[in-house]
């Protein structure tokens, strides 16, 4: 039985890797298993300096998921590099950073300081929805997220991914410019704007006002946004939205997915994004799949 | 080290209006588990992801048993009041920093107001020291018993149907107290209060704070406070409440 995949020449060891921002960079749930077990780990978005994010509170449970606006707090590329990185070194996996910025040039230094580092990915965060600037401004764009794509490529040694917003009229729009600008690798779906109100103090639940929706019960728009974008381009796609299962994982990888995120899920229990894993075997002994790549796009 | 555990609810009973008691056996916890910690409990539905974090209220280690005392707050913790005898609940923990208990002073105050005094029970029962509790209730009294029966025990009552009227820093002003180092837990107007107390007396306060947490093990950044020195996580000024917290010194927090 195969479960290697590979994205844009790195092999993982499995299609599972963890949503950016739900994982920290692996310390805290390295208490709890062997972070060896995942195909990848990807971090929580690094900028070029320390962000303090969002007033509190941050989050707010929603029916099957929940809204966060967290605001990308980070320590920065420094400390990332010389406390984070080594820690995920010591692990059998592969690392996936994800970077952050306010403007172009912040992302291209944060990808330039990496050049040189054990990174086996990158992924480009132009789609968090809880930051004023930058963010969310390149992801809604496609001239302006194909303009930052091949700005990003020119300081790139790793391959890249362009992480996906679905707060857009037409995602198959955003896939092709990405595609346009050089990306290798597309990951989908970002969370989706939303807002709760408390009703009981009459105000926002989260102090942001909207806040990114994430978990179950966003997973059918993130798997026919996985499936529109496996139709128009070539690059290979990580699909994530609200995977806590091995079953929720095959959906994606049915509909085109090459690997697959886990990121609320960790929440709703810190072993999640092993036993996706070990629900993606158990789907493939039950069906007798021998390579797990034969099943990336099978349902047209 | 946290464990996610199936644990096996021995006993549960409303000790006030909407305040539950829950007694669980654990394999590790209650092992470890110290005052101030708190668990991560997981429902059953599946459309509530979130855990709810429970402070510990006491802790049994021997048996391997767990107090926690909570009031239902939402959907999640009414769920949870009707666990009964032999049922089984999903709990991470122990999970936090806890109250620092070798300390070197000699004379504390436990301040609880409403659902912040179960904590006090269990620091109680583990402090080497006089121990004076204040527990501030808006009016119907829980937890009183055990509270007495490991420290001197004075109450504040908003609607003045018990004790002094009014809150717990109304109290210690009534009977003339003082301590050499104060734990507290409760709303923010009351720590607020506390903490402005301690500075004034020149002495350490201890408070345990409260934010909405999601992964509650540090990881998602959810619950943070505003702490005066830079964090070791971020390197801003954003402590966790649920790892680095959620016991702070209150000259370390902006409240």
């Amino acid at each position: 039985m195969n479960t290697k995949v590979t994205l844009a020449g790195v092999e993982l060891k499995n299609p599972v890797m963890t949503a950016s921002g739900t994982f920290g960079s692996g310390a805290e749930y390295s208490e709890f298993y062997d972070l060896g077990v995942l195909g990848a780990v990807v971090t929580k978005g690094v900028a070029s300096v320390p962000w303090p994010g969002n007033p509190t509170p941050r989050i707010a449970e929603t029916k099957g998921g929940m809204l966060n606006a967290i605001g990308l707090q980070n320590p920065g590329i420094d400390v990332f590099i010389e406390r984070d990185l080594p820690f995920l070194k010591k692990y059998d996996t592969n690392i996936i950073v994800n970077v952050c910025g306010k403007t172009v040039e912040d992302y291209c230094a944060v990808v330039e300081r990496l050049s040189s580092e054990p990174v086996d990915l990158l992924e480009i965060n132009v789609s968090c929805p809880n930051v004023k600037e930058g963010g969310i401004a390149f992801g809604q764009d496609p001239k302006a997220l194909e303009a930052i794509t091949r700005e990003v490529k020119k300081y790139a040694r790793q391959p890249i991914i362009m992480k996906l917003s679905p707060n857009v009229t037409d995602i198959t729009e955003m896939a092709r410019a990405a595609e346009a600008g050089g990306a290798d690798v597309l990951s989908l779906i970002n969370t989706i704007t939303g807002m709760k109100i408390d009703i009981h103090r009459r105000t926002f639940a989260i102090a942001n006002k909207t806040g990114g929706m994430s978990g179950p019960a966003i997973k059918p728009v993130a798997v026919r946004m996985v499936y529109q974008t496996a139709q128009v381009v070539k690059l290979p796609i990580i699909g994530m939205g609200g995977i806590c299962s091995g079953e929720d994982a095959m959906e994606f990888i049915l509909a085109g997915a090459t690997a697959v995120s886990i990121g609320t899920a960790n929440f709703a229990d810190p072993y999640a994004a092993k036993k996706v894993a070990e629900g993606i075997e158990a789907y493939m002994r039950q069906y007798q799949v021998e390579d797990i790549q034969e099943l990336v796009g099978a349902v047209r | 080290m946290k464990y996610k555990e199936s644990a096996t609810v021995v006993e549960q009973k409303e000790i006030a209006s909407g305040i539950y008691s829950l007694w669980i056996q654990t394999e590790q916890i209650a092992k470890e588990a110290k005052p101030g910690q708190f668990l991560s409990l997981y429902s059953r539905d599946e459309s509530r992801m979130l855990p709810r974090p429970i402070s510990i209220c006491e802790i049994d280690r021997e048996s391997g048993k767990l107090r926690m005392v909570y009031r239902i707050a939402g959907k999640g913790t009414e769920e949870f009041s009707h666990l009964a005898t032999g049922d089984r609940i999903e709990v991470l923990g122990p999970l936090g920093n806890g109250f620092p208990l070798d300390t070197g002073a000699k004379k504390a105050f436990l301040m609880g107001g409403g659902i912040g005094i179960p904590p006090m029970v269990q620091l109680a029962k583990e402090l080497d020291m006089e121990v004076q509790v204040i527990a501030g209730y808006r009016d119907e009294q829980f937890l009183a018993d055990e509270l007495a029966a490991n420290g001197s025990l004075y109450i504040a009552t908003e609607d003045g149907s018990a004790g002094t009227k009014g809150n717990v820093m109304d109290s210690v002003r009534e009977h003339a107290l003082t301590a050499d180092i104060i734990y507290a837990c409760g709303p923010k107007p009351m720590l607020r209060a506390i903490k402005a107390y301690a500075e004034e007396q020149g002495i350490p306060c201890w408070i345990s704070m409260e934010e909405r947490m999601a992964c509650g093990i540090g990881a998602c950044l959810a619950c943070v406070c505003q702490s005066k020195e830079v964090d070791g996580h971020t390197h801003v000024h954003n402590k966790r409440v649920c790892k680095d917290g959620p016991v702070f010194l209150s000259t370390e927090v902006e409240l």
